[in-house]
C-alpha cells in the first residue's frame, strides 16, 4: 500500500510536517517493498488554495492512505472523493507514524479544521 | 462631486470623516465600500428602502462530461478546480471569478452560474442618502459591490458624494477611489501614522487624484504626520482634536455633526475647505 506523509526534510528521519497543503515535501512511502520517495510540494507556494492542489497532487499519485496531523476542509474534499482515506499521525517522527499505521494504531482524522485561507495557522 | 475617504489603516478616522462630512451637508450621498466591516450604518441608522443582491459568475461542470485534460485546473492560480475520479470539483469561495477556466476549456463543458457574494443596502437618513456594501463572511473579495455602487447612476450628482473607503492601499481601495474626484487622506499623529499616510499617499499620486490630508486625534505635542505634509507639500485640510468628547460621541454611535454644535461648526468648515479644495 502507498502512503503519503507531509515533511518538512527529504531524508530520512524526516520530521512530519504540521501543515499538509504547506508542507515543503511529501513521502511517499511504500508499505509492500518498504520503499520512500520524497516528492516536493508545489502548492506550498500558492498564493491561495494550496491545501486543494497538494491534494490534487496526492491523489495524483495513486496513494490509498494519507498521514497528516491536520487537514483542511478543502484538502479533505478533495482526497475523500478520491477515495483515500486520512490518519491522524501521532508525534513528529516519520519512523515511528509508519510503524503505529502499519500496526494499525493510528485513527482516522475527525477533526477537518476550516482552513485558514492565508490567515496563518497557530 | 465624488470625495474618498482612505487611510493606510484601519481606525484612523475615515468612518468618523466621511460620516461627520455628509451630515453636515445640506444633502449628500455617504457610500460605505469598507465592504468587510461596514459601520457608517451604525451612525447613520438609515431607513432601508432597497436591499440589492450582489452576484459574481462561478464556473460549473454539473451534469456535462469532462475529459479530464486539466487544462483549467492547472490554470487556476487560486487552485479553485480539482479534478478528482474524472470529475471536476469546483471550490466556489475560493474562485475569482475571473472567468479563465471557461475561455481554456477545450471541450467548452464549463458555465457559468449566479453565485451571491453580498448586498447592498440603499436607505436614508435625514439629509444623506446612505449605501452599504456587505460583503458575506468568507467571500474573497468585494469589489462586485464597490463597483455596483459606484456605478449607480441614480447617484445624485449635484450633491457632495462620500466614499468612505476600506482601510489600507490594496485593490479594493483603488476600486473606490477610481472614479473619485478628489481623495482626503486620514492621519494618526504618530511615526506609525506617518508609515500609513505615505502609503495612500503614494497610491494617490499613482492614480494621479488631487488630494488633501485631515489629521485626526492631535494633540498639542510635535505631529509627525504634520511634518511629513509639510515635506510633501501636501494640503492640510483640517485638524481633529484627541478629545473625550468627540470620541464619546463616536463610540456611542451618534454623529458629532448633528448632537454638538462645536462639532457642527468644526466640520461644516472642513466641509468647506474640502469642497474649495476639490473644485480647484
Amino acid at each position: 500500500m502507498k502512503i503519503a506523509i507531509p515533511v518538512e526534510d527529504q531524508c530520512i528521519p524526516a520530521s512530519v510536517c504540521a501543515s499538509f497543503g504547506r508542507a515543503p515535501y511529501f513521502l511517499i512511502y511504500d508499505t509492500e517493498d518498504q520503499e520512500s520517495r520524497f516528492v516536493g510540494n508545489q502548492a506550498a507556494s500558492s498564493q491561495g488554495g494550496a491545501g486543494i492542489k497538494a491534494a490534487q497532487a496526492i491523489v495524483d499519485s495513486r496513494i490509498q492512505a494519507l498521514l497528516t496531523p491536520r487537514c483542511g476542509e478543502n484538502a479533505a474534499e478533495v482526497i475523500r472523493a478520491a477515495g483515500i482515506k486520512i490518519y491522524k499521525t501521532a508525534g513528529t517522527s516519520v519512523t515511528s507514524n509508519i510503524n503505529d499505521f502499519n500496526n494499525g494504531r493510528l485513527e482516522e482524522l475527525t477533526e477537518i479544521h476550516s482552513g485558514f485561507h492565508g490567515r496563518g495557522g497557530e | 462631486m465624488k470625495i474618498a475617504v482612505l487611510s493606510g489603516k484601519g481606525g484612523t478616522g475615515k468612518t468618523l470623516l466621511s460620516v461627520n462630512l455628509a451630515a453636515a451637508a445640506e444633502s449628500s450621498t455617504y457610500i460605505d465600500c469598507d465592504v468587510e466591516e461596514p459601520n457608517g450604518l451604525l451612525f447613520f441608522k438609515p431607513q432601508v428602502l432597497e436591499t440589492e443582491d450582489i452576484a459574481v459568475k462561478v464556473p460549473s461542470a454539473k451534469g456535462r462530461i469532462c475529459i479530464g485534460c486539466r487544462i483549467c485546473v492547472d490554470f487556476c492560480k487560486f487552485n479553485a478546480l480539482a479534478h478528482v475520479n474524472g470529475r471536476l470539483k469546483v471550490f466556489e469561495n475560493i474562485c475569482h471569478s475571473c472567468g479563465g477556466c471557461l475561455l481554456l476549456c477545450p471541450e467548452h463543458i464549463l458555465t457559468e452560474k449566479d453565485k451571491v457574494i453580498g448586498k447592498v443596502l440603499r436607505g436614508i437618513a435625514d439629509n444623506v442618502a446612505v449605501h452599504t456594501g456587505v460583503l458575506n463572511i468568507g467571500e474573497p473579495s468585494g469589489i462586485p459591490i464597490i463597483k455596483r455602487m459606484l456605478s449607480n447612476s441614480e447617484l445624485v450628482h449635484t450633491d457632495p458624494i462620500f466614499i468612505d473607503c476600506p482601510p489600507g492601499s490594496a485593490c479594493t481601495v483603488m476600486e473606490s477611489i477610481k472614479e473619485a474626484d478628489y481623495c482626503i487622506l486620514v492621519a494618526e499623529p504618530t511615526l506609525f501614522g506617518v508609515h500609513n499616510l505615505n502609503m495612500v499617499y503614494e497610491l494617490v499620486k499613482l492614480f494621479g487624484k488631487p488630494h488633501g490630508a485631515v489629521l485626526n486625534k492631535c494633540l498639542e505635542t510635535v505631529n509627525p504626520s504634520e511634518i511629513f505634509c509639510e515635506d510633501k507639500n501636501i494640503s492640510i485640510l483640517g485638524k481633529l482634536p484627541f478629545d473625550r468628547e468627540l470620541a464619546t460621541l463616536n463610540s456611542n454611535a451618534l454623529i458629532a455633526a448633528r448632537v454638538s454644535a462645536k462639532y457642527r461648526a468644526l466640520f461644516s468648515s472642513l466641509l468647506r475647505i474640502v469642497k474649495r479644495e476639490a473644485a480647484l
